[in-house]
């Protein structure tokens, strides 16, 4: 058959040589390498004491980030959820009282907020399209669990550390 | 001290051999053999035989029986595919049993209590004077022996290669 | 044969008994070691100080592991089984010697267990012994995998028996005796008999790798095809004397190959450490150079598994049938020739 393309290559099998045949030189070629990398630096990152260094548009577990008074951002408008593909997020809205001012900033805030950290794939699409600045993906790699409804995060795991006063 | 040892090894030789004609499972017979076998070294170890017991532990435990358990593996041997041994096979075997018998009393009747053996050279067992003594006075014997093995060798090979000639 | 002789010995034994248990168990430490360097990994390194109390750890797994004992096997022969392959690891450690004979008080003390005039024959009648315990173990263990582990691994060592023996009687015209005393002690210096036997110490190298069960001729227990080979069906320590036995094994024919071609623990200049140490200090180097060796020959079984893929079955006998025996007996007519060229003039 006349070839489609010129990409076709013809492999000729020719029979080995003496040398080849032998065995031992290539055995010796194959031993030098892997001795080679005995003496090469390893790959390999003590996990948990030593962490790689992550590239900047690395996205990790979420954070729902406070403002600069420690207030959360979050005002529960649920763009997130709504542009989640994989339907992650849910949440609850509720209004603020008064005397929740210095938790807040906005009227409207979350009382439940959830991710499932297995229906989540990491895309950023939440981060994208929060209009408050109030998630961002910027945590460490999601640990491992045994169950599935402890891979649920809620406000406890997600929400930022407020402020320390000083 | 060397007598006792002797009749404790010689006991456990009759005992092992038996024990390969009276197991049930061809398997255990094989392994049982191998025992036999060993004791059989350590006879050779009393004689100060070195060389031999050495070569009887290589050749017959470890190349031989490895060959005969090798294939009593491969044939699966067991009570349900055994051939039926009818009643006539038995009282044959019977009969035979007893003829061997009768022809060893007998031959055992007739010899005599020889003179114990005094072996001149005591090292003989060794490996230096055992090959002076099988490359010199037994030297055709010897050569002899090995071109009967290296026929039984050819003819294997042939065996295998049936079907080309 | 007086007290102190037989205290003497014994005291030996349980040293090396111990010590191929020590080593066997380090091995496994260092083959992890090993592998991950070789693969740019860094192995276990969470037991203790860079993973060295990872062997005990593994030993202690070993012991709290369920011991199963499968319903249709054979009960007794697949007990007998490991134990077995144990034995005929530590056999060969007796007839080995581990150093010159050391003077304590004016009583010279040989670093021999026994020295039997046929001691090359001997370790290779526990060579050929050690195929029973795969064997055993493979058939009582009544699965289609084991059986088939144990008849490769049968036909294997069998096979390469063939080649070691004529690469040993090669080695032997050389030495002219079969004691490995004598045979260590001809090769005072540096008159290793590797320089005289090149090609027999190849084949005997390759002959020990298939009969350790070592890859890349580790068919017996070759994972891809047959689960886990005569293993598969064992359990917690019964399952680690097997892979013990293995590195005793390995440990063994280690030192018999340093004691046969590599000098033992003959190294050039011993005569001058031995004018300048003195007879108690000098017969301990010879000693440790006999384990460096030894542990060198180790280093290598384990860069050589891990760089060489394992044979395929068929491979394995051509090389074992068709390529070694007949070099193996080209080996010992060229050596015989050359001897008796030199001989006569």
């Amino acid at each position: 058959m006349e070839p489609l393309t010129s990409k076709k290559k013809v492999l000729i099998q020719k029979p080995l040589t003496f040398a080849e045949r032998i065995y031992l030189p290539a055995l010796g070629k194959g031993l030098a390498i892997t001795i080679s990398h005995f003496f090469k630096k390893e790959a390999t990152i003590r996990y948990p004491e030593v962490q790689r260094e992550m590239s900047i548009n690395w996205r990790g577990m979420h954070s729902l980030k406070r403002d600069e008074d420690g207030k959360e951002r979050c005002t529960a408008c649920g763009l997130c959820a709504l542009s989640c593909p994989a339907e992650a997020i849910t949440m609850i809205a509720a209004e603020r009282k008064p005397e929740e001012k210095d938790l807040y900033r906005e009227e409207k805030y979350a009382s439940v907020y959830e991710i499932n950290m297995l229906r989540c794939i990491f895309c950023g699409l939440c981060e994208e399209a929060c209009p408050k600045e109030a998630i961002y993906l910027d945590g460490p790699i999601v640990p491992s669990d045994y169950l599935r409804k402890d891979f649920i995060y809620g406000k406890d795991k997600l929400v930022e550390q407020p402020l320390v006063k000083k | 001290m060397g007598a006792s040892v002797f009749y404790l090894v010689a006991f456990l030789s009759i005992f092992f051999a038996l024990m390969v004609i009276f197991a049930k499972n061809p398997v255990h017979s094989v392994l049982y053999l191998i025992v036999t076998f060993f004791t059989f070294t350590v006879h050779y170890i009393l004689l100060n035989a070195q060389f031999l017991a050495v070569v009887n532990f290589i050749v017959y435990m470890g190349a031989i029986m490895v060959l005969f358990l090798f294939v009593l593996m491969l044939l699966n041997l067991n009570k349900e595919n055994e051939p039926l041994k009818s009643g006539l096979v038995k009282i044959l075997g019977i009969v035979a049993g007893c003829c061997l018998v009768v022809t060893l009393v007998g031959s055992l009747k007739a010899t005599a209590i020889s003179n114990p053996l005094v072996l001149q050279n005591a090292d003989l067992g060794l490996v230096k004077n055992l090959g002076k003594e099988l490359f010199g006075p037994f030297m055709l014997p010897f050569e002899l022996s090995s071109i009967l093995l290296l026929t039984a060798m050819v003819g294997a090979v042939l065996l295998t290669k049936k079907e080309k000639v | 044969m007086d007290i102190s002789f037989v205290i003497e010995k014994f005291i030996l034994v349980v040293i090396l008994f111990g010590l191929s248990l020590v080593i066997a168990m380090y091995s496994t430490y260092a083959e992890r070691k090993v592998a991950a360097f070789l693969q740019d990994r860094l192995g276990p390194d969470r037991a203790g100080p860079a993973g060295m109390f990872q062997p005990l750890a593994d030993g202690l797994k070993m012991f709290m592991k369920e011991e199963i004992i499968p319903t249709d096997s054979n009960k007794w022969l697949f007990m007998v089984g490991p134990g077995l392959a144990m034995l005929t690891a530590c056999i060969g450690t007796a007839v080995i010697p581990w150093g010159s004979p050391i003077n304590v008080g004016g009583r010279i003390i040989p670093l021999q267990v026994t020295d039997i005039n046929v001691g090359v024959l001997y370790i290779f009648g526990v060579v050929s012994l050690s195929v029973y315990g795969v064997m055993i173990g493979g058939w009582a263990s009544n699965n289609k995998y084991s059986l088939l582990s144990a008849i490769r691994a049968a036909s294997q060592n069998i096979s390469y028996e063939v080649a070691m023996g004529l690469s040993i009687i090669a080695l032997l015209l050389v030495t002219n005796t079969l004691s490995l005393k004598e045979i260590v002690e001809n090769q005072h210096g540096w008159h290793w008999n590797v320089l005289y036997q090149p090609l027999g110490f190849i084949l005997f190298i390759v002959c020990a790798f298939a009969e350790t069960n070592r890859a890349p001729f580790d068919l017996p227990e070759c994972e891809t095809e047959l689960i886990g080979g005569y293993h598969t069906e064992y359990s917690s320590m019964k399952l680690g004397f097997y892979l013990f036995a293995e590195y005793i094994n390995m440990f063994v024919s280690s030192a018999v190959m340093s004691t046969l071609y590599f000098g033992g623990y003959n190294y050039p200049g011993m005569d001058w450490v031995l004018i300048y140490t003195g007879p108690v200090i000098a017969p301990l180097i010879g000693t440790a150079v006999l384990f460096a060796k030894i542990f060198a020959f180790i280093f290598f079984f384990m860069w050589v598994r891990w760089t060489i893929p394992r044979f395929r079955y068929d491979q394995l006998m051509h090389l074992g049938w068709k390529i070694l025996m007949p070099l193996a007996i080209a080996n010992v007519i060229i050596t015989g020739l050359v001897i008796a060229i030199v001989e006569k003039f």
